[in-house]
């Protein structure tokens, strides 16, 4: 089984878990949460802010006590200049040239506009940026992906806050097959650790979540439980999984059985 | 002269981007500006000039999925 890369743009977290900061009960929970999963890479994002409100920059002062590094996203942008204008203020705002890209297409379903986002993903690799696409597992987009220089991939386990796992296991599995040394991050749409395990387990690189953390009754308990989860998933992966088989064989075995 | 700030109508008295935000109680504070639509990096903040009618947008570290 060849080793997979988990090296993103010259980075190598221990951790092969990336979370949002968003939704999240208090900026307390938040911080504990980060923590107990030694997660080292977490998503940010810039809004507005209403006049006298100081929040955001309370917000990113927690974050660097927390001393991981920040993946800001381009969420919520519909067009490619947005999505370009937003990378560049997050540049600076952060001090970061690494951007969750995001081009949304559709209101409903949160679905990439993947022709925009391969745009947009050249725009801003021409300009310096270290591009994360969330992308669909469609292997013509992410080639094209590719082509404008993307250096690693997000594929959507499911529509985004919806936490119902992997929509789509033959996709995601043959998206991994055909870039072998791509870092392959799986992207939004988890909702249990389980489901984190079977992306590590198709030998997916890492994967980001924020809304099955954020959510949960106890967050820094499932935060917990996603990190172990990853964990496992990616033993299970690296130590090559049985086949599976139709019929039953005995696991005991069958030589020296008592004739009773 | 009147300007979109982050969508809501504002006088200033300022001529400059670096002026406006100090007039609008963003002075020292971290934070990213576009102008209409373009993003105004903050080294050229002193030099950027306004018009009246302009769309300026201030943002700020949030927390992001």
């Amino acid at each position: 089984m060849a080793a997979r890369t988990r090296d993103f743009y010259g980075v190598e977290p221990r951790s092969r878990l990336m979370l949002g900061t968003a939704r999240y009960p208090s900026p307390k929970i938040l911080s504990e949460a980060i923590r107990r999963s030694g997660c080292e890479v977490v998503t940010v994002s810039l809004r507005r802010e209403a006049r006298g409100e100081r929040w955001g920059e309370d917000f990113w002062g927690m974050i660097r006590e927390l001393g991981v590094r920040v993946l800001p996203n381009t969420a919520g942008c519909h067009s490619v200049r947005e999505a370009v204008t937003t990378a560049q203020m997050a540049r600076e705002v952060f001090g970061t040239d690494w951007i969750k890209l995001e081009v949304i297409g559709d209101a409903d379903t949160l679905q990439p506009d993947v022709f925009g986002l391969v745009e947009a993903a050249r725009i801003l690799t021409d300009d310096g940026f270290k591009v994360f696409p969330y992308t669909t597992e469609d292997l013509v987009v992410a080639e094209r992906l590719l082509e404008a220089g993307c250096k690693v991939l997000m594929p959507w386990g499911a529509p985004i806050g919806t936490g119902k796992g992997l929509n789509n296991v033959y996709g995601l599995r043959a998206l991994r097959a055909h870039f072998p040394e791509v870092p392959l991050v799986v992207d939004a749409g988890l909702g249990l650790p389980s489901h984190a395990a079977a992306a590590m387990e198709l030998g997916y690189d890492a994967v980001l979540l924020n809304t099955a953390v954020a959510l949960a009754g106890d967050p820094v308990a499932m935060a917990r439980g996603f990190a172990l989860a990853v964990e496992a998933g990616r033993l299970a992966f690296e130590a090559d999984p049985m086949a599976p088989r139709d019929m039953a064989e005995p696991s005991t075995p069958v030589i020296g059985l008592a004739s009773l | 002269m009147r300007l979109i700030v982050n969508g809501e109508a504002r006088e200033v008295e300022a001529a400059t981007l670096d002026e406006a935000l100090d007039e609008l109680g963003y002075g020292g504070r971290v934070v990213a500006t576009a102008l209409n639509g373009v993003f105004a990096p903050a080294r050229k903040r002193a030099e950027t000039a306004l018009r009246d009618g302009d769309r300026l947008e201030i943002l700020t570290p949030m927390q992001g999925g």
